[in-house]
């Protein structure tokens, strides 16, 4: 690929509580300015993956135990919260974490930690712009909004740390169909207008697959497939296990949906 | 006949009962009879008067703080009102004796008992509350039965005390602290043996769960509620029974030692002894009753000598001494003394091949 | 009636000194989740330090205060680095353990010092603080503290409210993964917030001083009065310890003055326990946000 690559993971491993390892031997590119999607079944080590870069393994008791994770030159495995973050890397995470307590402007304004005592003015009507629905509750507690106003509240408030490496974390998790449509196109006007890279982990493969660039398909703690999203699209396996559609077109039999034995053939 | 047991090195329990063993080893099990029997027929008759007074507190306190170990260290609940309820043992063992007439043998385990049901009171609202709140209740608990002790003045004879008869059993006078001796180790040596009984029992293990996770272990049907309020039953008997003992052993009490000063010793002799362990609460009596006598003596020769010339008093220094040990123990060795013991004897097991 | 007003006047103040001593003990829980049991000897240090500045070193008030608040948030800060960090993910039973071993450290350090006596500051309030109203006649040092504590009450809720590092310290407090997430300098909040609990202890020592004089005992005791106080209001909630402060203030000032001076001292402690056992996380806790 000759873009410039932003974050490389090189042959990651991550074992929790010193025993259970989850990732075996990752890697993984993201180029700058594009949308990777990362998508897999659950329990696959998706959400592992974005806090190995993240940094927030630790207070989980994780450890990045071989391998490299690099950002623009930095080498960031096992570093803290606070040092990746300040290099520019947010990760939202899964099942929105607001700050229930606080209003959603300070939830907003909580996001601007990186970079302390700078002026934010601009940011919020950014994210006021992007996310109209949240002017309305800008006063009102986070712990009151709907599950729609709160994931963009949460996206809202990790683009306030104005990051060059979003990580988003299942962004369309528990909403209806047509927010989904709404925060994906979102997502692709930020990465354009604010060229802000991301890396999109998904269970909503096809919305996923539509606006990402390039995709990787992990299972069981390693990556099995990888493509660009359009070739991904197309791919039989990816099309009969996260996209639903049956290869052949025939109405499945239950037998045939018994897909773990070609699940297999990936490992 | 089956192998004697000499040194394990390593995890060798193959059956249930193997992990329930009280001693590891035959060694052990020797140890701890030579142990008691030169405890029992040496000590009382080679110690000075001074020495023999200490070797008694620390037996009194241990019943105690074992009783404390068996609440904080081995079911979590944790309770700052320890030192109240050696006062109400105490008080309770005073009053039936003097007002009551009731001899030695009966109000010592009247005073465990007596406690044990102020504890279940004081227990009561403590158990529905976790951590942070029920470490509250029994402050206050403390503090409240602090102001009964002085204010309750025609039962406890308010800032005077009480002066409780010399205890005697069946006809033979117990005053001498030689005598007395026994009656302490003896009792001390029994409630050892239950309480280290206790914990191999399924009360000892549901204890255990509560401590680990108390939803896991409702969830695995463990009537949570009932347990922690037998817990704290145990535990408050157990400072009861001291409390009684100690009542009889100094022939008079007041209000004064039964502050939360004491309930924080307590806390300070398990946390050093080492949470969750028996033995640790031991070590951690002798730790705490000889650094308490240590500094006394040292504050005193030091007035002697002559160094606080400037009208400066060095006895807060003890308590000084005092805080820093329990921090400094908290931050370099968290499982206290019984895990210092445990490393000093395996490295003498091991030696010389150490690994 | 002059004798309720009297009452009414002195539980309200010492309500007030509550309120600000429960501030800093709120402030520590609600970043950290650790139960500061040094905190009356935080408010010990803090009177001292002001003693010694202010009567044996002779500096000017103004700057004696300045710099006695300076040197309790340092204190804290090395309390938090030294002290609190290595336990971080230690056993709840360890961390109150250890700030009892600090408050029993910084007693004896202080009794070694300044000894039992009774201290008392110079009379620096301006005499026209004195209030008269009709036959009520409220003292300056009341008056003060109710200055004071209002002052401080107020800086307090501007900066929690509206600056960037008090949100900071409240999203820590009410969401720690998700503030790590963000780049929220999660030890630097609590080793903050340890500051300024510090800074806040030192402040009502001074006030505590100039009502009643300082004594260590004394001071070192109303530090364990602050828990009927935080319990009473909600372990979490900065306007419940105001609140809970008052209305333990005016318990005992009516207690002592209408039933027995012996009582007074026990009877928040009584309220400790019917609260613990009717409402268990306190009057004014938060209500827990369960949607979501
Ligand atoms: N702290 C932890 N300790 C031990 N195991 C963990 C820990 N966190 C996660 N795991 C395990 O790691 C595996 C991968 O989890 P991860 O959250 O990365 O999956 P995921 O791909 O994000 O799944 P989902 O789509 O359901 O979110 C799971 O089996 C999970 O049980
Ligand atoms: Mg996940």
């Amino acid at each position: 690929m000759e873009d410039n690559i932003l974050l490389k993971i090189n042959n990651i491993s991550v074992v929790y509580s010193d025993v259970i390892q989850i990732l075996k031997a990752v890697s993984l590119d993201i180029p700058e300015g594009q949308i990777v999607s990362l998508l897999g079944s659950n329990g696959a080590g998706k959400t592992t993956t974005l806090k190995a870069v993240s940094g927030i393994l630790k207070p989980e008791n994780g450890k990045v135990t071989e391998g490299t994770i690099n950002y623009e030159g930095h080498n960031i495995q096992n570093s803290s919260p606070e040092r990746v973050t300040r290099l520019g890397i947010i990760q939202v995470m899964e099942g929105r974490q607001p700050f229930k307590y606080l209003t959603v402007e300070e939830n907003l304004r909580v996001g601007t930690a990186t970079r302390w005592g700078k002026p934010y003015k601009k940011d919020l009507e950014m994210v006021y712009h992007y996310f109209a629905p949240l002017v309305y509750r800008k006063h009102s507690l986070a712990g009151y909004c709907s599950g729609g106003e709160l994931q963009m509240l949460v996206m809202g408030r990790a683009l306030m740390a104005q990051p060059r490496l979003l990580l988003l974390d299942e962004p369309s998790l528990g909403l209806a169909p047509m927010l989904v449509k709404e925060i994906f196109e979102i997502v692709k006007r930020i990465n354009k207008e604010q060229r802000t890279t991301l890396m999109l982990v998904e269970q909503n493969a096809n919305m996923a697959l539509q606006i990402a660039n390039f995709g990787y398909v992990m299972e069981n703690g390693k990556i099995v497939l990888e493509g660009d999203a359009k070739d991904l699209r197309e791919n039989p396996d990816v099309k009969e296990f996260y996209l639903g559609v049956a290869a052949t077109g025939a109405i499945k039999t239950y037998k045939d949906v018994k897909s773990y034995k070609r699940r297999k053939r990936w490992l | 006949m089956r192998n004697l047991q000499l040194h394990p090195c390593g995890n060798f329990r193959e059956t249930y009962r193997q992990e329930l063993t009280i001693f590891e080893t035959d060694f052990g099990r020797l140890a701890t009879l030579v142990g008691l029997i030169l405890l029992f027929a040496f000590v009382p008759f080679v110690s000075s008067a001074y020495i023999l007074y200490i070797i008694n507190t620390i037996g009194i306190f241990a019943i105690a703080a074992i009783g404390l170990n068996l609440l904080i260290g081995y079911t979590g609940q944790i309770s700052l009102g320890h030192g109240a309820f050696f006062g109400v043992g105490a008080y309770s063992a005073a009053i039936l004796a003097t007002k009551v007439g009731v001899p030695f043998v009966i109000a010592v385990p009247a005073g465990g008992v007596i406690t044990a049901l102020v504890g279940m009171v004081f227990g009561i609202p403590s158990v529905r509350l976790k951590h942070l709140y029920l470490c509250i209740a029994t402050l206050a608990g403390q503090i409240i039965l602090d102001y009964v002790f002085v204010q309750w003045e025609s039962l406890t004879g308010g800032a005077a005390g009480i002066s409780i008869p010399t205890a005697s059993l069946f006809g033979l006078d117990l005053g001498s602290d030689r005598i007395f001796f026994f009656v302490i180790f003896v009792c001390f040596a029994v409630m050892t043996w239950m309480a280290v009984n206790l914990i191999r029992t399924r009360y000892g293990r549901a204890f255990i769960a509560i401590r680990d996770n108390d939803q896991a272990a409702e969830g695995m049907g463990i009537p949570i509620f009932l347990y922690k309020l037998l817990s704290f039953a145990i535990s408050s008997f157990y400072a009861g029974f001291a409390g009684a003992l100690y009542a009889y052993y100094m022939m008079s009490i007041t209000p004064e030692p039964f502050s939360l000063w004491l309930s924080i010793e307590y806390i300070a002799m398990i946390i050093i002894g080492g949470l969750g362990s028996i033995p640790g609460a031991v070590f951690g009596t002798v730790f705490i009753v000889v650094l308490n006598e240590v500094l006394s003596i040292a504050t005193e020769f030091l007035m002697n000598v002559g160094v606080t010339g400037m009208g400066i008093t060095i006895a807060p220094l003890r308590e000084f001494t005092y805080g820093l040990a329990i921090v400094l123990f908290i931050i370099f060795e968290p499982k206290g003394l019984a895990e210092v013991w445990r490393i000093v004897r395996s490295s003498f097991r091991l030696w010389p091949f150490s690994y | 009636m002059e004798f309720f007003f009297q009452i009414l006047i002195n539980g309200l103040s010492i309500g007030f000194l509550y309120a600000l001593t429960a501030l800093g003990f709120v402030m520590i829980f609600k970043s950290s989740s650790v139960l500061n049991f040094a905190h009356g000897g935080l408010m010990a240090i803090g009177a001292f330090l002001f003693l010694v500045l202010s009567v044996w070193a002779r500096l000017p008030i103004w700057l004696a205060f300045i710099l006695t608040l300076a040197g309790s948030f340092s204190l804290g800060f090395i309390i938090e680095r030294f002290f609190l960090r290595p336990l971080i993910g230690e056993a709840l039973i360890e961390v109150i353990m250890l700030t009892l071993g600090l408050f029993i450290m910084f007693r004896g350090l202080l009794l070694f010092i300044f000894g039992g006596d009774i201290y008392s500051y110079p009379d620096f309030l301006p005499p026209a603080l004195t209030f008269h109203w009709g036959p009520i006649e409220v003292a300056g040092v009341y008056v003060a503290t109710f200055i004071i504590g209002l002052i401080f009450l107020g800086l307090f809720g501007f900066f929690f409210k509206y600056s960037s590092q008090g949100i900071y310290m409240r999203s820590v407090a009410d969401n720690q993964p998700a503030a790590m997430a963000l780049g929220v300098h999660v030890r630097r909040v609590f080793a903050l917030s340890w500051a300024i609990a510090a800074l806040v202890c030192a402040m009502s020592g001074i006030v505590l001083g100039i009502i009643n004089g300082i004594n260590v005992h004394e001071v070192s005791d109303l530090g364990i009065k602050v828990f009927p106080v935080v319990i009473l209001g909600g372990l979490d909630s900065i306007g419940g310890a105001i609140l809970g402060g008052i209305i333990i203030g005016l318990l005992e000032t009516f207690t002592g003055g209408y039933i027995s001076s012996g009582l007074r001292e026990v009877v928040p402690y009584i309220v400790l326990i019917i609260i613990l056992l009717i409402k268990p996380y306190g009057l004014f806790g938060l209500v827990e946000i369960e949607r979501v």
